[in-house]
């Protein structure tokens, strides 16, 4: 499997430490300067995927009127934390945006997990007629983007009544997630040793019991990973469906209402910062707590070509 | 057990739910786009065949501009993504103490809301008072506040930055994977025989990532092309139309003039060309996977 998620051994003592700077091979061995190459290409390289967050919450930290000032000085010395309680002043609906975000993500993984986990299923177990095709036809939704389909699924929203309510969101959300996780699932559900269901079947179990019994708690960590994708996913993605099929503010997702800081005059930057940083931190405590999971879910297919 | 009649009627009755639900949400509206596209669908209730007017319109229009624009800016996009993708994994990829915590550093781009991350952008391309122009005028390369989206060619360039920046870490995750799955003995036999690193590197590392680099770009190139998020919030299509891709396009005109008929004809020419791409990427992986031996 993937070395991206090793650590050291948690209860790895001073002994082991030794050890392993002993063992380091020769071929993993650096020069002097090949090791500072390397640290500074990092160091580059996370400065480009950090700079826009650092500036963010400097911005958070300043005084509106400091911020629109010239020249331009790094290190503030009038820090403060005032923006993280005026927004919510400022924006009263700040805090039913961020709800309406888990919400609206929330609601579309449990749909997507629910339609994924039996056909992921039925295309890992089963042979049948029109698979490759059928398979094949999924991951082509991948291809099309909510923006081509917008003017035909406004209309079939707008049929369905659904315009300004969450399903308008919920809805469309759903169809663009399914693909990638019937194809993360079903490799995940591949790995389990067929030996398992046909034990179970030459038992007597039937189809449903081997697969609510037999298949389901095995594959349980892959639909955890599934799920979490989907969640992230669906947290990342809620722009342009809520910009086009929802106008009411309190349904708004986090994304779409932080135009509220954009006033007549000017843009609020402190506080929309520090909005930003509120509505990113409930997915941030999600994803390091399960990073390892997630990125070993997600690189499966790069190993398996 | 796994071919039976009973089994197939098994495993179709697990696949309806999810067959059903792409069907209404993505292939329907696939449908309705098309036929929409030779209508004048408008506002008004009613509307009519035109036949193929909706697509002369569009060449008759600024419409070749935007599809040679659109081109411009994936193929940068994509481009610099790949460059920097590679760089990264390699960087990430080295024996070096605190790779896992700078591995996790890189994901942040790709796990907050697009939105979020794009108004951050947003901050750092202000002329007056953003990061960038500021700091460059500290160092002495600007003299007065340069406002990057305010004209065609920088706002081409910042839409394009900020998507890389979206992009970049998926990419680089995706290779390290691919990088970490090549055979360590390969490494060894080479060293063993005096290879240096980057020799190492250009026959090894860079020959056996390319089937993943390859499917990386494919996704990478379908996304950029449907990038909407990021032009919108940063220039909404401007300054005077020079970062207005064709979904872009499709948008103003569905969305924006009520024109839907016009906008489903360009929403066709979208999916026509995401087709093409997949075609070509498949022939590429075909002719990857026969050309392995040599």
């Amino acid at each position: 499997m993937t070395e991206i998620t090793d650590r050291l051994q948690p209860a790895a003592p001073l002994v082991a430490a030794k050890r392993v700077a002993a063992e380091v091979p020769m071929i993993d061995r650096y020069k002097w300067f090949e090791k500072v190459g390397i640290y500074v290409g990092i160091a580059v390289f996370l400065f480009f995927v950090l700079a826009p967050f650092i500036e963010g919450f400097r911005v958070s930290l300043r005084p509106l009127d400091h911020l629109f000032s010239s020249p331009y000085v790094f290190w503030p010395d009038d820090a403060s934390i005032n923006a993280y309680f005026q927004m919510w002043q400022d924006v009263p609906l700040l805090g039913r945006y961020i709800f309406n975000s888990l919400f609206i993500s929330l609601v579309i993984t449990i749909v997507v997990l629910l339609l994924v986990v039996p056909a992921a299923y039925a295309f890992a177990r089963f042979e049948f007629p029109g698979q490759g095709v059928l398979l094949g036809a999924f991951l082509a939704v991948n291809m099309v983007s909510g923006a081509v389909l917008l003017i035909p699924l406004y209309r079939l929203m707008r049929t369905l009544g659904l315009l300004n309510t969450y399903y308008s969101m919920i809805v469309p959300g759903v169809a663009f997630l399914i693909p990638t996780g019937i194809w993360l699932l079903r490799a995940y559900m591949m790995g389990i040793p067929r030996e398992l269901d046909e034990a179970a079947w030459a038992d007597g179990a039937s189809r449903f019991y081997i697969f609510r019994r037999v298949i389901l708690p095995l594959a349980m960590p892959g639909v955890m990973v599934v799920g979490l994708a989907t969640f992230i996913g669906a947290y990342a993605t809620q722009f342009i469906f809520a910009l086009t099929f929802n106008s009411k503010s309190e349904l708004m997702p986090l994304a779409v209402g932080l135009y509220s800081f954009f006033g007549k005059e000017r843009v609020v930057w402190n506080e929309l910062m520090a909005a930003s940083f509120a509505g990113v931190l409930p997915v941030m405590i999600v994803f390091f707590f399960l990073q390892r999971y997630l990125v070993a879910g997600m690189t499966a297919g790069a190993i398996k070509q | 057990m796994i071919n039976s009649r009973s089994a197939i009627t098994f495993a179709l009755i697990f696949l309806i739910p999810a067959t059903l639900y792409t069907l209404v949400i993505v292939a329907y509206p696939l449908v309705d786009t098309v036929n929409l596209s030779f209508t004048n669908a408008g506002l008004p209730k009613s509307y009519h065949w035109v036949g193929w007017d909706n697509y002369a319109k569009i060449f008759n229009s600024s419409f070749a501009m935007v599809i040679g624009r659109t081109f411009l800016w994936t193929f940068c996009s994509v481009g610099l993504k790949m460059i920097i993708g590679t760089a990264g994994a390699v960087l990430l990829n080295a024996a070096v103490p605190g790779r896992t915590l700078f591995r996790v550093l890189t994901l942040p781009p790709w796990i907050i809301p697009m939105a979020i991350g794009i108004f951050m952008w947003g901050w750092l391309y202000n002329g007056q008072f953003g990061m960038i122009s500021g700091v460059l005028q500290n160092v002495g390369v600007l003299h007065t506040p340069f406002a990057w989206l305010a004209y065609g060619w920088s706002a081409f360039w910042a839409t394009i930055l900020t998507d890389v920046w979206i992009g970049v870490p998926v990419v680089t995750i995706y290779l390290l994977a691919a990088i970490q799955a090549i055979p360590k003995d390969l490494y060894e036999a080479a060293w063993a025989d005096g290879a240096g690193r980057w020799y190492r590197f250009r026959r090894i590392t860079l020959p056996l990532m390319r089937p993943a680099a390859l499917t990386m770009s494919m996704l990478s190139l379908i996304a950029t092309f449907n990038s909407f998020d990021i032009i919108w919030i940063l220039t909404q299509g401007g300054p005077n139309s020079q970062t207005t891709t064709m979904i872009i396009d499709t948008y103003k005109t569905a969305i924006g003039s009520y024109k839907y008929g016009e906008g489903a004809a360009r929403a066709v020419l979208i999916c026509i060309f995401l087709s093409l791409f997949c075609l070509f990427y498949f022939r590429a992986v075909n002719r990857l996977s026969k050309g392995d031996s040599r």
